[in-house]
């Protein structure tokens, strides 16, 4: 759509906060009111961020928008400060400082826990500027006699106030702020926050630190109300008090959502219907403070019937009139603005594009200085949960190069051994060596950036990326590690990425489907991807957890195929039940049973064990194969 | 100046306080426990109900027949907004959830206001329990220590629905696993249509029973709102002792500090939710791993 042109996006919103001055008071809107929309736009930019981008729903954006605005209006009327702009610098910075504070405590928790505490610690902020901190803030009755900005020329002084003088200065910093938030969202950083969105869980297993992320994210948005709250002094040449109340939190949440998330643009549009509303209902109609009401009824309505907001439900009907001219599968959904895909693309590799065609990326080749000797050693490892033993005494092994299998009747511990080996979950007691390195009690994170990570029994992918953005995701975590703040870098350019996402895609075979959302794909196709998501932050140590689970005869040929090729190279270990795949493909087996290592050997001592026919077969002696 | 008995009576402010959060509480987190949704309007239902009661007082003179309308009031509420609107919300995001709830929460607060304006109303305690008992040291308006006991009946009622009953069973096996219940042959919408009623109910009849103390006004749920969601990040969520808990703990730091100095009951408030997100996330008698 509109982002296939750089800059248009820019452009045109230049040109209608150029024109609007010209265009709105036909419409019958007051100057005030446009000025109020700019400002609820800006404080929603960054909550959209927050919400939109990394679907944190925080209730208490009004603790950062009174700060920022109060510091702003406190060094502009007591303190005297001349200068309106650095003030206003000030009042972000303070807020954005404020904000990191705020987020260490409430980031401790997502989800229903996050958005309760963000409302209390807005009502804290409200009681404490009513309260103890009056001397500074003027209690219940604000900070009057807020300066509007005086700009010098040079040859001339211009002077704002209110109404269509301060248009410029606001609209000015409106556009400023788009074009930032703009980049940071074509950034790896917002590519990164979508990861977050869509599955915390994955983003964090392919190497991503989702909790500094999210901090980050957080800190944006308090940047951005802070910068906003500043701006509603100046152009009220006051600072109400009111800015602090849960109300105002409130309204951001719904002016943001009827607007349509993650759109950068919904809270402008939202503020500029409630807002026009609001006049119009309380003006013409008469209807005095019953407005509120009405407009609450639109809201749950709005909700409950188009669940992307008014730019989501025009990008539907969009997509719904020209569906039918546009072939299948070129609709973008909540795609990463990033990506655009150019005719790059070998149109031949893509159509015949064979899995064991492809050389598969190199494993990572930083093994710690002078070491030699197993590439994973698990020592005494044990599992239980409350009284349920899940793995005991589990000693492991597995040399650089190899191609381990590992098979065990249903509930025999696989998966949580597994899981203690990529630090999923921390082993009961018991060490694990990676690389002469210990890795017990190290997060999923650091171990996926040292080289060790695991591809998941049940799909963890970003359901609603595409396929190439998913890979992208995984990319980008070994590329950057596990945490960087290159929020105007351009995801585009980002040297080296596009070659590994397109190798990734070759070698799992979905060059085809590259630009469809994952939720679209078939079975095979996404676990297909699972297994490209582990393989594109270039491990050197890869687990496979049921790579065949699931899938047709030919998907398993297929697959098997490509677990070859992608093992040349590589260690590998795969836990599956496919035994006939399995002692095709690995070179030693290990088997597991009642979270205890029952015997360990090539395939062929392992077919003819008599201990393993027992656990299998319940003691019918014979060969297993067959 | 602070003296014994101010600090008594302000510790039986504190559990007044306490015991009405933790019944309120209790209804939000058996709620968002079972169907996983955080009711936002909650602090509306809780206004409400002290609005029905106050309809039924004006119309027939009685503080029972206000507390009944009050509490049976919200039950259907309940039920209506679950079967009507939350149902259709299950299967979506909880951010969707949040929004609607929070957008149902306004449209009763203004419908209120259109009703009765925003000036405030009052419900006088009935005649039986108007006035003022001294306790030897202590005089104490007799009403508000016989809310005390009126909310720990309720509180106690609660407990023995959940605890002892066949449904409150089947409701804490739904806490815990919603999805078995419904597989185990238990329609498990039904349960959380009941659910959902009970907890509307319980807030309503806070509403009511906390009008004499303080007087109606729309926006009176709101902070009744936040302080709910304080108590039940510091008991946990899900957790019906966690609640009572957390509500007492509440209740006491809002009114101790108070007598200190009222503007900083909500800084010491958010303190308390700090310190337990610091040492146990979970709440203090919370289950790890439930969000």
């Amino acid at each position: 759509m509109l982002r296939q042109r750089p800059y248009l996006v820019e452009a045109l919103l230049a040109i209608g906060l150029i024109a609007a001055p010209f265009i709105l008071p036909h419409l019958g809107f007051a100057p005030d009111t446009v000025n109020r929309i700019l400002v609820w736009g800006l404080f929603g930019i960054g909550f959209d961020i927050l919400f939109g981008y990394t679907g944190l729903l925080s209730f208490g954006q009004s603790a950062f928008y009174g700060t920022g605005g109060f510091v702003a209006a406190y060094l502009l009327t007591r303190a005297g400060f001349p200068y309106v702009l650095l003030a206003l610098i000030l009042g972000m910075i303070a807020a954005a400082a404020v904000g990191f504070l705020v987020g260490l405590v409430a980031l401790r928790r997502t989800g229903i826990y996050f958005a309760m505490i963000t409302v209390a610690i807005a009502e804290v902020f409200y009681f404490v500027e009513f309260n103890p901190l009056a001397h500074w803030t003027g209690g219940e009755n604000g900070l009057p006699g807020v300066p509007a900005p005086t700009l010098y020329l040079g040859f001339a002084t211009v002077h704002m106030s209110t109404g269509w003088s301060l248009y410029p200065f606001l609209a000015l910093c409106y556009f400023i702020g788009i074009v930032v938030a703009l980049r940071i969202v074509r950034s790896p950083v917002g590519a990164i926050f979508s990861a977050i969105r869509e599955n915390p869980l994955r983003a964090a297993a392919v190497g991503h630190s989702v909790h500094t992320y999210k901090l980050a994210a957080f800190v944006i948005a308090a940047a951005y109300a802070g910068l906003a709250g500043g701006l509603l002094g100046v152009l009220q040449a006051f600072m109400p008090p009111d800015a602090f109340t849960f109300e105002t939190s409130g309204q951001l949440v719904i002016l943001t959502a009827i607007g349509g998330r993650g759109t950068l643009f919904g809270p402008l549009l939202g503020a500029t219907i409630w807002l026009y509303l609001q006049d119009y209902l309380q003006g013409s109609l008469g209807l005095g403070a019953s407005w509120k009401l009405v407009l609450g009824l639109v809201f749950v309505l709005l909700v409950a019937f188009l669940r992307h907001g008014i730019i989501g439900g025009i990008t539907d009907l969009y997509r719904w009139v020209s569906g039918r001219a546009a072939p299948a599968g070129t609709e973008e959904t909540a795609s990463l603005p990033g990506f655009e895909i150019g005719e790059t693309q070998d149109a031949s590799a893509a159509g015949t594009g064979r899995a064991a065609a492809v050389a598969p990326p190199p494993a990572r080749r930083r093994p710690a200085p002078g070491f030699t000797g197993p590439i994973l050693h698990a020592t005494g490892l044990c599992k239980y949960y409350g009284g349920v033993v899940a793995n005991a005494d589990i000693d492991f092994s597995v040399n650089r190069g190899e191609l381990r299998g590992i098979i065990g009747p249903n509930g025999a511990g696989k998966s949580t051994f597994f899981k203690m080996l990529t630090c999923e979950v921390p082993p009961s007691s018991g060490k694990i060596v990676f690389e002469g390195r210990d890795i017990t009690g190290k997060t999923v994170t650091e171990v996926c950036q040292l080289g060790l990570t695991k591809s998941y029994q049940v799909n963890q992918l970003f359901n609603r990326l595409t396929v190439r953005e998913n890979l992208t995701i995984a990319a980008l975590a070994e590329l950057r590690g596990k945490f960087r703040l290159d929020l105007l870098r351009s995801l585009r350019t980002f040297p080296g990425l596009r070659e590994q996402v397109d190798h990734t895609l070759e070698l799992v075979n979905l060059v085809e489907c590259r630009d469809t959302p994952v939720a679209q794909l078939a079975y095979g196709e996404k676990r297909r991807l699972e297994v490209g998501l582990a393989l594109a932050s270039s491990p050197t140590l890869l687990l496979l957890d049921e790579p065949l689970a699931g899938m047709s005869p030919s998907e398993r040929a297929e697959t098997v195929t490509l677990l070859r090729s992608i093992g040349e190279g590589r260690t590998m270990i795969i836990i599956d039940h496919d035994m006939d795949a399995l002692f095709n493909l690995a070179e030693r087996i290990t088997v597991l049973q009642e979270g205890r290592v029952l015997v360990e050997g090539t395939p062929d001592e392992i077919k003819s064990n008599a201990a393993v026919q027992e656990a299998y077969l319940g003691g019918v002696h014979g060969v297993i194969d067959e | 100046m602070i003296t014994w008995t101010n600090f008594v009576s302000q510790l039986f402010n504190g559990l007044a306080l306490g015991a009405l959060l933790a019944l309120i509480s209790s209804g939000l987190t058996i709620i968002y426990g079972t169907l996983g949704v955080l009711n936002l309007a909650h602090g509306a239902m809780f206004m409400l109900g002290g609005y029905a009661g106050y309809v039924a007082y004006e119309a027939t003179g009685s503080f029972v027949v206000a507390v009944i309308a009050g509490t049976l009031f919200l039950l259907v509420v309940g039920v209506a907004m679950e079967r009507l609107i939350i149902r259709h919300f299950y299967g979506r995001p909880h951010e969707d959830q949040l929004l609607v709830t929070f957008g149902l929460g306004i449209v009763m607060v203004e419908l209120v206001r259109l009703f009765f304006s925003s000036l405030s109303k009052t419900v006088p305690p009935p005649q039986l329990l108007s006035g003022i008992t001294s306790m030897g040291f202590l005089f104490y308006p007799t009403y508000r220590l016989a809310a005390v006991g009126i909310v720990a009946v309720a509180l106690l009622a609660m407990y023995i629905v959940l605890y002892r009953t066949r449904l409150g069973m089947i409701v804490r096996a739904g806490i815990e696993d919603p999805v078995m219940v419904d597989s185990l042959g238990i329609n498990v919408y039904r349960i959380f249509m009941i659910v959902f009623g009970i907890g509307a109910m319980a807030a309503g009849f806070a509403g009511i029973v906390n009008a004499p103390v303080a007087s109606l006004t729309p926006d009176v749920g709101e902070a009744i709102l936040v302080q709910t969601f304080v108590v039940v990040v510091i008991g946990g969520v899900g957790s019906f002792p966690g609640a009572v808990l957390g509500g007492l703990i509440a209740g006491e730091i809002i009114s101790v500090t108070s007598m200190f100095n009222p503007g900083y009951a909500y800084v010491m408030l958010f303190g308390a939710m700090t310190l337990v997100l610091m040492l146990r996330p979970q709440g203090l008698l919370g289950t790890k791993g439930r969000e």
